[in-house]
């Protein structure tokens, strides 16, 4: 059995909400930078520069990139021969509340969806936690800005529903959306399991590294055909016209029932905030 | 598309002139509020005195994050436009002239536009470590309850928007 040490996991976690917010990832930057060079449209181009140069400022003046630090969503993975004698969800948020406070960024969270009144410390974070194998406990750390979030969609399809009417439903969220989630997006789909599994697929799949295909060449090849079908709509960086519209296009799937066919598309902005913490 | 440098407050000539694609770099004193500063304003104008004179003034759809101490502004780029649709044509029709964030906004939003006067801007979302380099006065004016929602006062130098809706009702997103 492997002892995680408390201290250390706060410490780790809230370096990680910090460094995800202020350092744009490897995979991300790549993208956008081969998007630049491709792009045709002169006012798309320059927005793509100000993305290059705002990662640059950030990364110098340690000031986020974006105002929206998010809420925080983590992808636990904890395995079974890890030990905790803590609450880990307690002991995330108290990750969240340092980091949130050291990294100076913005408190974005309300305690109630009605009656809303911010909890002043961007607590508490959005946890979904999955029992593995071994004794590793991984934490990806995802803060989500809800411009993006909030063009997200799930629909319950006919099983019988062809492929391409899948694809169509997927291309017509994005392009509803136009400038609103700050293209270029990653567009995180989750086909398949039942109403919630297609939902938290769908932003896992919004998260994951970009670039990476689908294991499954049928759902590779949808992928593909996605992002170039999505480039080619016009809408471009910030609805502003252009084709760079999305950096990537993500499927995740799973089993379902066999009169279902849930289908859930999580929209993230460019600024695509990731970091994994492994202890 | 053209490129204009523009010392706030606009003049009615400005905002006659600007069409929906010209870049312009704005420079001077605007407001700020989202969500929660919106229900309040609207609140006090339809309770006949709005708690901001809002005659030529300019709204930033803004919640900046936290500034570090040698720093005027933390991270400051605009937020979604349409959330502020429900309050917008009244806040236009009581004077004020422009509105930045980012964006398609609803059809009631351009014709409020060509009924007075006035403009939608979009700045680039999701660049505000850059966009900070662009204000050089910050001051929180009211509504300090509402934490980073609260209405501030902030002195734009050379800040660059697009103009996205204008006076003759032309659509950038379209």
């Amino acid at each position: 059995m492997k002892k995680i040490d408390r201290n250390q996991l706060v410490k780790e976690v809230a370096k990680a909400c910090v460094e995800a917010n202020i350092y744009l990832a490897e995979d991300v930057a790549m993208r956008i930078d081969e998007l630049a060079n491709l792009e045709s449209n002169s006012r798309a181009k320059s927005i793509l520069s100000q993305l290059e140069q705002n990662r640059q400022v950030a990364s110098k003046t340690k000031l986020p990139l974006c105002q929206d630090t998010g809420i925080c969503v983590m992808f636990i993975k904890l395995g079974n021969q890890v030990q905790i004698d803590f609450d880990l969800y307690e002991v995330l948020n108290e990750a969240i509340r340092l980091g949130y406070d050291q990294g100076n960024l913005r408190k974005s969270v309300v305690k109630d969806p009605l009656f809303r009144s911010n909890t002043g410390d961007n607590t508490p974070g959005i946890y979904h936690l999955e029992l593995t194998s071994g004794d590793n406990l991984e934490i990806l750390v995802a803060p989500k800005g809800a411009g993006s979030e909030n063009m997200s969609s799930l629909k319950m399809m006919n099983p019988q529903s062809t492929v391409s009417e899948v694809e169509d439903f997927i291309y017509d969220c994005v392009v509803n959306s136009g400038g609103k989630p700050c293209p270029p997006i990653v567009v995180g789909v989750g086909i398949g399991g039942t109403f919630e599994v297609a939902a938290i697929n769908a932003k896992r799949a919004a998260i994951s590294p970009v670039g990476e295909y689908n294991p499954k060449t049928e759902y590779a090849e949808i992928e593909k055909r996605l992002i170039a079908r999505i480039n080619q709509s016009g809408i471009g960086p910030m609805g502003l016209g252009g084709d760079s519209t999305c950096l990537d296009v993500s499927i995740i799937e799973s089993h379902s029932h066999i009169a279902s066919l849930p289908v859930a598309v999580n929209i993230q902005c460019h600024v695509a905030r990731h970091k994994v913490v492994k202890l | 598309m053209k490129t204009y440098y523009i010392d706030l407050p606009f003049t009615q000539e400005q905002l006659a002139e600007v069409r929906s694609g010209d870049l312009l770099y704005l420079s001077g004193d605007i407001y700020t509020a989202r969500d929660a500063a919106h229900v309040r304003l609207h609140k006090s104008l339809k309770n006949g005195k709005c708690d901001l004179d809002l005659q030529d003034q300019v709204i930033y759809y803004v919640g900046p994050t936290p500034a570090f101490d040698d720093h005027i502004i933390g991270s400051c780029g605009p937020t979604t436009s349409s959330r502020m649709d429900r309050y917008t044509p009244d806040l236009m029709d009581a004077g004020l002239v422009a509105t930045i964030g980012k964006g398609d906004r609803d059809q009631a939003i351009i014709d409020s536009c060509v009924r007075n006067h006035g403009l939608y801007l979009v700045a680039t979302g999701g660049v505000g470590a850059l966009l900070s380099s662009q204000i050089s006065e910050y001051a929180e004016i009211m509504y300090q309850d509402l934490g980073p929602e609260s209405l501030k006062r902030l002195k734009l130098s050379n800040f660059a928007v697009y103009v996205a809706y204008d006076t003759l009702g032309n659509d950038i997103f379209a």
